[in-house]
């Protein structure tokens, strides 16, 4: 597991009713019981620990995040552009 | 038990400066929405608002009384101005105390506030203005209205965020039918746009970074905006024995709690305050032609808002009443919106226009209702209501109506 992927699932689990050594990264975030400011909540973590920008927004779809490795593509992915 | 009516209206907002220029804008769906000027944007995701542009506040108010006005204050005191002077009423004397004075804001202060921290924690500065409670605290508009106007019944602020300034006017509203006061001066306030206040509303994610499009496919939330609206309700008989020029009879008011979740809206909680207000104004849900919605361009809120109106007034009703948000025009003024959406609803009925929802792109299949996109419209409005739908549940709903003799 990378670094940046072990870092989401901590702040994920915290989030959630589930403990961290038993995410996948295909859970979905409705089944962890996250709800949408916990979403938010969850964004503004990852930006703080990495220090990177998330364009969500909670209106569009397309923002949305559906499972755990949604949130850890996006991240990676701003990771390596913004500190790449 | 009196009947209650709207003898004054006033408003200062990035859409008008007097119910004159206010008005057209909103009925031409003429959004003022627009890049933010008046605070430094580089350290913003957000940097769009509805502001009021050309406003130097020392051109209105002497240098002692600023010393002591936040912004959100002299917007207060700006509409209160009119609305007074368009009353044409006196609180001389025992008038004064026969008079109540009850302003809604959400947050109050932000830019004193924002200012104060900043010259602590930014600029280690060790002493903060003496003023700085007086400007800040969020019934300062209320008392600086009531010591302008002499206005000396009851006085108070009323803070439910999005639906201050609606809670506000059906407090003053109640307080008039019961006789406990003659007349009332009332509405709210919110001069939002502050650095730390935007910044807090950008954490939230539920702001557009394009516009405001209530209703509308493709909707991306909702956008801030600054202002004030202050109306004067006194009892018919108070009215008719002054000569006083009469807008609308203020009808019903009703309100709810979803006690469910601080930023989720209920559709069924918000069906009940609309309900209310009906059922206070005894009022069928077929009388109302008219619901200016609360309608904040977010995805939760507009589909909600469309369920609790088929809720409320059933789908048949709810089909033919036409639904629209002002705030695609001047944006969320948060305590003061409920306020300055109640001064379009008079609007709309004494002038026999629905004003449109602007930035309408498409339908949403979920928003299913006639939202009177972009277009104005001609309509003898028989009833209409004002809905307010605060963050953490708190429901609010006005019902007005023509003033019938």
């Amino acid at each position: 597991m990378s670094s940046v992927e072990s870092d989401v699932f901590d702040i994920i689990a915290e989030k959630s009713a589930v403990e961290c050594s038993k995410l996948s990264l295909d859970a979905k975030l409705k089944d962890l019981e996250i709800e949408s400011l916990d979403v938010v909540e969850i964004v503004f973590a990852v930006e703080e620990k990495f220090d990177i920008h998330v364009p969500y927004n909670a209106n569009d779809q397309e923002l949305e995040f559906d499972t755990v490795g949604d949130v850890v593509t996006a991240v990676q992915k701003l990771v390596s552009e913004e500190h790449g | 038990m009196n009947r209650v009516v709207i003898t004054g209206l006033g408003v200062f907002s990035a859409a008008g400066k007097s119910i004159a220029e206010f008005w057209e804008n909103v009925r031409e769906g003429r959004s003022v929405i627009g890049p933010l000027t008046i605070i430094p944007t580089d350290d913003l995701n957000v940097k769009i608002g509805a502001e009021i542009r050309d406003f130097d506040p020392k051109e209105h108010f002497p240098s002692k009384q600023l010393a002591l006005l936040d912004r959100f204050s002299q917007l207060g005191l700006m509409a209160s101005r009119q609305a007074i002077a368009d009353a044409e009423v006196s609180f001389d004397g025992e008038e004064g105390h026969r008079t109540a004075c009850i302003i809604g804001s959400g947050v109050g202060g932000q830019q004193t506030l924002d200012e104060a921290y900043y010259r602590i924690y930014a600029q280690g500065r060790k002493g903060l203005h003496p003023f700085t409670i007086p400007r800040l605290m969020i019934s300062a508009a209320c008392s600086q209205i009531a010591m302008e106007h002499g206005i000396t019944g009851p006085a108070f602020s009323i803070a439910s965020a999005c639906s201050s300034s609606t809670h506000a006017i059906g407090q003053a509203f109640h307080m008039v039918r019961s006789g406990m006061v003659d007349c009332a001066v009332t509405g709210g306030t919110e001069a939002c746009i502050a650095t730390g206040t935007m910044k807090g509303w950008e954490a939230i994610r539920v702001m557009a970074l394009d516009t405001c499009r209530p209703f509308s496919k493709g909707r991306t939330g909702m956008v801030l905006g600054e202002g004030a609206a202050v109306l004067v309700l006194e009892s018919l008989e108070h009215a008719k024995a002054r000569g006083a020029k009469i807008y609308a009879e203020m009808a019903g008011f009703g309100m709810s709690s979803d006690a469910m979740d601080i930023t989720l809206p209920d559709a069924k909680s918000a069906a009940r305050a609309i309900s209310g207000a009906l059922a206070d104004a005894k009022m069928n849900p077929d009388d109302i032609d008219y619901i200016n919605a609360h309608g904040t361009g977010t995805a939760a809120n507009d589909m909600t808002e469309t369920r609790a109106l088929r809720i409320a007034l059933g789908d048949s009703v709810a089909e033919k009443a036409a639904v629209s948000s002002s705030k695609s025009v001047f944006g969320h003024a948060l305590g003061g919106a409920g306020a300055l959406e109640l001064v379009v609803t008079i609007c709309a009925i004494g002038d026999r226009v629905l004003p449109p929802t602007a930035n309408f792109v498409e339908p949403d299949p979920e928003c299913d209702l006639d939202y009177v996109p972009n277009q104005p419209r001609e309509r003898e409005i028989k009833a209409a209501i004002s809905n307010s739908f605060a963050f953490g549940g708190l429901n609010a709903v006005l019902a007005v109506k023509p003033f019938d003799g």
